[in-house]
């Protein structure tokens, strides 16, 4: 009894059962329309690569995975959330696709063609986001702007730049050698690759390095840190080059996905879900303490109630209704009065029982 | 050292807004166009078009809300608009990109009737919320021509539409399809456009009506893929572990019919002429056409984009106080792939293909 009382404890314990509560609708659907319970799970190998919704969540959900990596260190070290993410991927995927077919091409599909090698294209891209993760970071950490305010000029500047490399148009590199990035590598999905790599280093770097605590330390009280010798606004800076970084790669994917880079839909809206990744981990949005694995739960979280969605065939129009009630019960369960209200409940029944 | 960096970097990205800032109000103008437009739509360089230049003096200033960039269409349509409304042909275009923004449309429409154009072309987002909006350029005496997708208003609020009706289209498909099958069955899965979209609204009511009159058909499903390549592909990804028994997936538009081709292909399921599954698709765009003359996409109805000389037409008509025709319908075609025979549709050569405007 004890023991189930401390799994509750953990942080991570709501995070969990949230996603496992979305899957079991499928369960409760499935059975419902007569189809072997477990359908939504089953993993098969089809025409020589991985099948199944489990599949589908894993690799949809790899560009909110991705950017909920770099939002959790911006939340928690400035306190403010990142709102330029999804403009910065659709930067790097127009940047990337820009330099590889070259200025004003609309397609490119055979090595001649290229006016850069698709390794250039795809390093642009990544720099390009890494430098306005930065441009964001220097606003945020040496002008002092609100973190909000700073990113709303490149959430509506970045797409716009991106619009212009591509000359208004979607510029398509139709090559395997780009195109597998998006699609399989063997029989696994590559995004999936992609994101555990991230998420792996990420995780490394944290773990083996104490980046973490500074990060943590900043968050809580940056003038604190910085009289206790931290470099508060480097280290903010530092988030936000990081979170550029990762947006960048999520853009790569993303456009590696549909092998073009459709700059107008790149990202559209991602920075929210990637927001409520963070929020959906159990992670504060005022800053400080965080946990990376909430955040990576919350991003798949979100993914499985779209796949969720998608697989029941709810009517495009009423989806996003369904979508909010469920977002809305997963933040309520996790809201510190109904945690409140149900850690005093149970105080009360063991005090009950020890009466008795 | 440091901060030096920092405030490089920063200058770099502010010189890159300055550049940017100033796009959307007046499009491709500043950038030296690589492929000249002007080759491009030759068919739309009109006999007329050097009369209003000659009546001297005072260009006719045209507002126009263009609805975004979201697809290969509407880049031709814009394309279209910038040829024909040019200063050479005696017009002032101011151009705004409402990139798909509801919100930013009806902004856009507003500052221009304040600004005082001459006339105001409205290619709507949505096609409902116009009354108030209508009322006011009524109130300031600017004519309103609605062009490519309908509103939601009585005709006495707007002077003239000009556009497709994609009913019309979805009807084309539908025919198209009874004729191929010939009373066979078909399990029909469309991906749809952009919810309340009046193209998407269209082409199923027209699509549907067909569907109703044949009994052997079944609508398995219909979700939205807005529109996009990535949309199409996540739908049609969920699509095929939904449903194991299809033969027709209906595409509201090209972009969403190559997503669902490459979903298709991941899943290692034939389409197309030589394949197990028959897909429809809209707007015949290059790409589009290439994909139906490569027997890929069986049949794709065209939502013709060449819609501007229409519209400078019928406002040559209002300069003059002549009458002009308050509903006109741009001519739409169907094209099917090589091989097949159709009487609603057009087989598919390499020659209709080179001979496109767009």
């Amino acid at each position: 009894m004890n023991k189930l009382r401390n799994i509750t404890k953990k942080q991570l314990f709501l995070p969990i059962i949230s996603m496992i509560l979305v899957m079991l609708i499928n369960v409760l659907f499935d059975i419902i329309d007569g189809n072997a319970a477990f359908d939504f799970f089953a993993i098969s190998m089809k025409n020589g690569v991985l099948y199944g919704r489990i599949v589908d969540i894993l690799n949809r959900g790899s560009e909110i995975a991705i950017l909920a990596l770099g939002m959790t260190l911006v939340v928690s070290a400035s306190a403010g959330t990142d709102i330029s993410v999804g403009s910065v991927m659709s930067l790097a995927g127009g940047m990337c696709c820009m330099m590889i077919a070259g200025f004003g091409v609309t397609s490119v599909s055979t090595v001649a063609e290229l006016a850069h090698p698709i390794w250039f294209g795809i390093v642009c891209g990544i720099l390009v986001a890494i430098l306005a993760g930065a441009f964001n970071g220097f606003l945020v950490a040496y002008m002092k702007i609100q973190p909000m305010v700073a990113t709303l000029i490149l959430w509506s500047a970045a797409r716009a730049l991106a619009l212009l490399l591509c000359n208004n148009m979607i510029v398509y590199v139709r090559m395997d050698e780009f195109k597998v990035f998006g699609s399989f590598l063997g029989p696994i999905p590559t995004p999936i690759i992609i994101a555990a790599i991230c998420i792996a280093v990420l995780a490394a770097v944290l773990k083996f390095t104490a980046l973490g605590t500074y990060i943590q330390s900043v968050g809580i009280n940056k003038r604190a840190s910085r009289i206790a010798g931290f470099n508060s606004a480097n280290i903010i800076l530092m988030c936000y080059t990081i979170c550029g970084l990762f947006a960048g790669i999520a853009g790569i994917v993303n456009t590696s996905r549909i092998y073009s880079a459709d700059t107008n839909n790149i990202g559209l809206n991602l920075e929210m879900d990637a927001i409520l990744a963070v929020a959906l981990g159990g992670n504060s949005l005022g800053g400080g303490k965080f946990n990376l694995a909430g955040s990576i739960i919350g991003a798949y979280t979100i993914q499985a109630i779209t796949t969720t969605l998608l697989a029941r065939g709810v009517s495009t129009a009423q989806a996003p209704v369904f979508k909010a009630i469920i977002i809305i019960l997963i933040v309520v369960i996790q809201a510190p009065p109904v945690k409140e209200f149900f850690k005093k409940r149970s105080a009360r029944k063991s005090a009950v029982k020890e009466a008795v | 050292m440091k901060k030096l960096i920092a405030m490089l970097l920063a200058l770099v990205m502010v010189m890159a807004l300055a550049a940017c800032g100033g796009a959307p109000a007046e499009e491709p103008a500043p950038t030296p166009a690589p492929e000249a437009p002007a080759a491009d739509a030759p068919a739309t360089e009109a006999p007329e078009a050097e009369a209003p230049a000659e009546e001297g003096g005072e260009a006719i200033v045209v507002g126009f809300a263009q609805v975004g960039h979201e697809s290969d269409w509407r880049t031709a349509n814009t394309k279209d608009y910038q040829t024909v409304f040019s200063a050479e042909n005696g017009y002032d275009l101011i151009f705004v990109d409402c990139d798909n923004d509801n919100a930013v449309q009806i902004e856009a429409v507003r500052s221009s009737i304040q600004q005082g154009v001459d006339y105001i072309i409205l290619a709507p987002i949505q096609s409902a919320g116009w009354e108030s909006v209508l009322q006011e350029a009524q109130d300031a005496g600017i004519p309103v021509i609605v062009a490519d997708r309908q509103v939601d208003a009585d005709a006495s609020m707007y002077d003239a539409f000009i556009g497709t009706d994609t009913k019309v289209e979805g009807v084309l498909a539908g025919n198209w399809l009874a004729e191929y099958l010939n009373g066979a069955e078909a399990k029909i899965l469309v991906i749809e456009g952009t919810i309340g979209s009046s193209a998407a609204i269209g082409r199923t009511d027209g699509f549907n009506e067909v569907a109703a009159e044949h009994p052997e058909w079944t609508i398995l499903d219909s979700q939205s893929g807005d529109f996009t390549q990535a949309g199409g592909q996540a739908v049609m990804e969920s699509y095929i572990k939904s449903y194991t028994d299809f033969n027709v997936v209906v595409c509201q538009n090209d972009n969403e019919a190559y997503g669902a081709m490459d979903a298709m292909d991941a899943a290692g399921i034939t389409y197309g002429v030589d394949g197990d599954v028959i897909i429809i698709s809209y707007d015949a765009t290059h790409d589009g056409l290439q994909y139906t003359l490569d027997g890929k996409i069986h049949c794709n109805v065209e939502c013709n984009p060449i819609q501007a000389q229409y519209v400078a037409d019928i406002i040559q008509q209002m300069e003059n106080g002549e009458e002009f025709a308050t509903y006109t319908l741009v001519e739409d075609q169907a094209f099917v792939a090589p091989g097949i025979e159709s009487e609603y549709a057009i087989t598919m050569t390499q020659e209709i293909l080179d001979g496109r405007a767009y």
